[in-house]
């Protein structure tokens, strides 16, 4: 199985990210540049964070409209999964393969720091090694980070069981205390209908190493291990 | 046409322009006026400082560029260096807090990368008026915004750094900068055009009207009309710098660059002389080949303007192609917009009509130097003096700590750090908050350690023991990490050069830096002056600032301030003298700013460092933290201030200190060279034992707790407290302070 770390100019969580994934959880994995008109050859579809084209005009509008993003629609109609994280998660809400939008932190400021977040799924190729429930430790960077969405979009995510991970204090219950950046329903992750595109405002990719502090982002990372070994 | 006042636009005094005379024989040109104006600066000729710089301690073997490069470089072994400097961008923050402190980012960022290394990690140092200064919350929100904007974007960490509020500053603020990269010390890039007919290549950001007098600007003092100045603070493109500084690493892996430099202050103009000058070749530039953004620019404004984001490179003949094409694979573009010469001029064209020709070496060799006078401060006994007996006693110790900790300079500053990526690169092993932070080096079991400290009470009563002081406490901090202080980079930062008073604090500055570096085998291998930090009559403290790097090799564990484990023993290194004098305690309890700081003894501090650099190599001890502002009692309270325990509780602390003298004295005093550390209890012996070994006294004063941290003193309790209770002031203060809560 072969993952892609698709790469923006402006993306700066790439190399962090393909680090993990090949470091720490032995996947085979490599850098797909903006130009690519295909994805092919390809198992996995990653975005990881940055700022990518700056995040002029607004967070990852831009990045939507480059070739690569035509492949990994296409990727993700066949059904194969695509993963964002970060600004990877504000792409894919821009490119309207997630629902929702990711605003302006409630703080207007940019927040950097460990958050804890609960496994609400296990249904999905990303989650499906974890237990629903689960409390994982993951840092969080970022400035448009408040997920929102309508009402009608709000309920079918929670009905239709497509929240993905939670902000939450250690026990895992979620109130205004435990939400860092004011997203509406706490809400860290979330799936598309098909399941297999997700995004998530944290980055397990800076949580993979005990000497930087905690290492449940191999935890998350795991599901992919397991879509690895089929 | 060649008035007083044009003169005075252009910082040039009627001496400076007949010396422009005799070099050229013939009246200036605009250009060449300008030219000189900029490059005879005091931002970028040192005229004032340079003669003492002279006199700072460079060398050692593991220095392999010290000052006068685009950053200092430092062997860290294995064929592999640390690049570094600070840098002050003062002035355009006053002005224009959010992209000065952001274009600020920029330009030291790109100091280091031009060398062919790669920034792994960004501090900074900020200080600002009183919190009753009405422009201190907008120029904090500006500029740590600002710093927050530019290097998050870019995808360095800001890994630590250090915030100081003070009157002094009200009307000039600092923004002092600080970037370390790591290259392969065989591939490091300088400055130089060499090579007779190479092409002098243009890339990056396109030049507009921004900036132009940047460097002048920040080589007199503000005033009012520094407002009306704000088109001169530049504007900072994140996107572009990373896309550059991207670019330019996968260029440095091509054998096509001769030599690079940032067009940073004085722009074009800065670069192409310097570039020439120091491979003692000259150059041509054709400014129609420049990229510019505006319609209409002058030959003048092209050439000083400071628009960020760009690079001149001197490439190889030849490899032209592969330059552009790779420039443009990141949406940039490269022009040739000159060529390498070898006769010592820089000659400027402008639509086919020379307008500017400048003998390179006579316009070095002509830079004025000055031999400002100096002298001390009228009032400095009277500063000195204090009776400290005279000072009343607080009733309730436990108020007094408190009120310490909640006080803007002692209070956390996570508000600040949480809005800066810290983790990006994912090589932060020890984070904001700690007396250094601390970041991997991927591939290899090296970690770089950094800190930047000055104390500037310290330095206003007396400046060459401030300034040591200030390289102490640097090169202290890394050791707490168990790092080995390797080499320091600073940025002075004082007022009018021109004011004796002024001139004095800087050369005693200068003199107690050299005796502590030499001391403490810590190098000086970069660095920037930043005068003229003055409005009116009123000159900022003095304030050499010092950033200090340190290295960990092996399976060494990073240690950090926090006490671990609860029934772990505390241990004090150093001696607590009756040393009250420009402390903290004084100046926020009593309110009075004054009396001799704490003596320091070198040859203590260096056997200190030795000695915490052992015990961290051997893994016998948990936490270590140095003892500064505030005192013990502080010290050991921030000690306990760590990442919350998985059930929610706290440690806490039982202290017994014997003293013959009224409690707030042991509390509270600054002696130097003081660091509280924490050990399980089998290996206490060990640490009194190697404590002896390195001639550092040590002394048992207590045990790691649960929940409260008690004092006592000769068996009274002085303090006590939940931990808890403590911690709360301590965290909440600044962002209650800002008026600002946590949503």
């Amino acid at each position: 199985m072969k993952l892609a770390v698709i790469r923006f100019p402006g993306s700066n969580c790439d190399h962090d990210l393909l680090h993990a994934l090949k470091y720490r959880l032995n996947l085979d994995v490599e850098y797909v540049w903006w130009g690519k008109k295909t994805l092919e050859g390809y198992d996995v579809a990653l975005l990881s964070g940055g700022f990518s084209f700056g995040d002029y005009l607004r967070a990852g509008a831009i990045a939507t409209l480059t070739p690569v993003m035509d492949a990994v629609k296409e990727f993700a109609e066949t059904g194969k999964p695509v993963l964002g994280i970060c600004n990877g998660f504000q792409i894919l809400t821009e490119a309207r393969l997630l629902p929702g939008a990711l605003l302006h932190n409630s703080s207007m400021k940019f927040i950097c720091e460990d958050v804890k977040v609960k496994v609400e799924t296990t249904n999905s190729p990303f989650t499906s090694a974890l237990s629903k429930g689960e409390v994982l430790t993951l840092p969080i960077a970022h400035m448009e980070g408040r997920y929102v969405a309508d009402e009608v979009t709000m309920k079918r995510l929670e009905v239709e069981d497509r929240v993905l991970l939670r902000y939450c204090g250690k026990d895992g219950q979620s109130d205004e205390k435990t939400n860092p950046n004011g997203s509406m329903g706490h809400i860290a992750g979330v799936l598309s209908e098909k399941r297999n595109v997700a995004g998530l405002m944290p980055h397990p990719e800076r949580a993979c190493d005990m000497l930087l502090g905690g290492e449940d982002g191999i935890k998350f990372f795991k599901s992919m291990v397991g879509l690895a070994k089929g | 046409m060649f008035g007083k006042s044009y003169l005075e636009k252009h910082g040039l005094t009627r001496e400076e322009f007949d010396i422009i005379l005799e070099i050229l024989r013939r009246p200036p040109t605009e250009v060449e006026l300008g030219i000189f104006s900029v490059m005879w600066s005091e931002h970028c000729s040192y005229k004032s400082s340079k003669l003492h710089l002279a006199n700072l301690y460079t060398t050692g073997p593991q220095v392999v560029h010290g000052p006068g490069e685009n950053a200092g470089v430092v062997d860290i072994g294995d064929g592999l260096v640390a690049v570094f400097k600070m840098e002050s961008h003062n002035h355009p923050s006053f002005i224009e807090p959010y992209q000065g402190a952001a274009t600020g980012v920029g330009g030291i960022l790109r100091d280091v990368f031009t060398m062919g290394a790669r920034p792994v990690a960004l501090l900074n140092s900020i200080r600002f008026g009183d919190m009753g200064n009405e422009k201190t919350r907008y120029l904090l929100d500006g500029v740590v915004g600002g710093i927050a904007g530019y290097g998050n974007c870019v995808g360095v960490p800001t890994i630590g750094g250090e915030t100081v509020f003070h009157h002094s500053y009200n009307q000039n603020c600092l923004v002092n900068v600080f970037n370390l990269g790591i290259a392969r010390k065989d591939k490091l890039f300088l400055g130089k055009a060499t090579g007779e007919g190479n092409p002098v290549v243009y890339v990056g950001a396109r030049t507009g009207r921004d900036g132009i007098h940047g460097a002048t600007m920040a080589s007199a003092q503000l005033s009012e009309e520094s407002e009306k100045k704000r088109p001169n603070v530049q504007v900072g493109d994140p996107f572009m710098e990373k896309k550059l500084l991207e670019a330019c690493l996968e260029l440095f892996k091509t054998d096509s660059v001769v030599g690079i430099q940032d067009m940073g202050a004085a722009g074009l103009t800065s670069s192409s002389v310097e570039m020439a000058t120091r491979a003692g070749s000259g150059m041509e530039l054709d400014l129609d080949k420049v990229p510019r953004r505006e319609e209409g620019m002058t030959p003048y404004e092209i050439m000083l303007s400071e628009s960020q984001e760009r690079m001149l490179m001197v490439v190889k003949k030849g490899t032209l192609d592969q330059v552009k094409k790779l420039f443009n694979r990141w949406g940039l573009s490269a022009e040739v917009v000159g060529r390498v010469t070898n006769d010592k001029s820089i000659r400027v064209r402008d639509k086919g009509k020379m307008v500017a020709e400048i003998d390179l070496q006579k316009l070095h060799d002509a830079t004025p130097k000055f031999s400002r006078l100096d002298s001390p401060p009228f009032d400095l006994l009277k500063r000195r003096k204090v009776d400290i007996n005279a000072i009343p006693q607080p009733r309730n110790l436990n108020e007094t700590l408190k009120t310490l900790l909640a006080s803007p300079n002692l209070s956390s500053k996570k508000w600040i750090w949480r809005q800066y990526d810290s983790q990006v690169m994912t090589n932060t092993v020890v984070k904001p908050g700690s007396d250094s932070s601390m970041v991997r080096i991927k591939g290899t079991k090296k970690s770089l350690a950094m800190s930047l400290d000055c104390n500037s009470r310290y330095c206003w009563l007396n400046p060459r023991l401030g300034a040591a002081q200030a390289v102490a406490e640097a090169t202290r901090n890394v050791a707490c990490s168990g790092a080995r202080p390797l080499a320091i980079t600073d940025c002075l930062n004082f007022g009018n050069p021109e004011n004796h008073e002024v001139m004095w604090e800087f050369t005693e500055s200068i003199i107690g830096i050299t005796e502590a570096c030499e001391a403490l085998n810590t190098p000086v291998v970069s660095g920037n002056v930043s005068f003229y930090n003055q409005t009116d009559d009123s000159p900022i403290w003095p304030t050499p600032q010092i950033g200090a790097v340190g290295l960990l090799e092996g399976d060494v564990k990073p240690m950090e301030q926090f006490f671990k484990n609860e029934g772990d023993l505390v241990i004090l290194l150093g001696e607590t003298y009756l040393e009250m004098g420009g402390s903290e305690y004084l100046a926020t309890i009593h309110g009075m700013e004054k009396g001799s700081p704490p003596s320091l003894n070198l040859q203590r501090e260096a056997s200190l460092q030795k000695l915490m650099v052992h015990l961290a190599h051997n893994e016998t001890v948990n936490s270590m933290h140095d003892v500064s502002n505030g005192g013990l009692a502080v010290a050991l309270a921030e000690g306990l201030f760590g990442p919350s325990r998985e059930d929610g509780s706290r440690l806490g602390l039982e202290i017994y200190l014997n003293a013959d003298i009224r409690p707030d004295f042991p509390l509270f005093s600054e002696s130097q060279s003081r660091v509280v550390i924490s050990c399980h209890q089998s290996k206490m012996d060990e640490v009194l034992q190697t404590a002896r070994e390195f001639k550092t006294p040590a002394k048992l004063i207590g045990m790691v707790k649960k929940d409260r941290m008690v004092v006592k003193l000769n068996r009274a309790p002085v303090i006590d407290m939940e931990t808890k209770e403590l911690e709360e002031v301590w965290s909440s203060s600044l962002s209650s302070m800002l008026s600002m809560t946590r949503v």
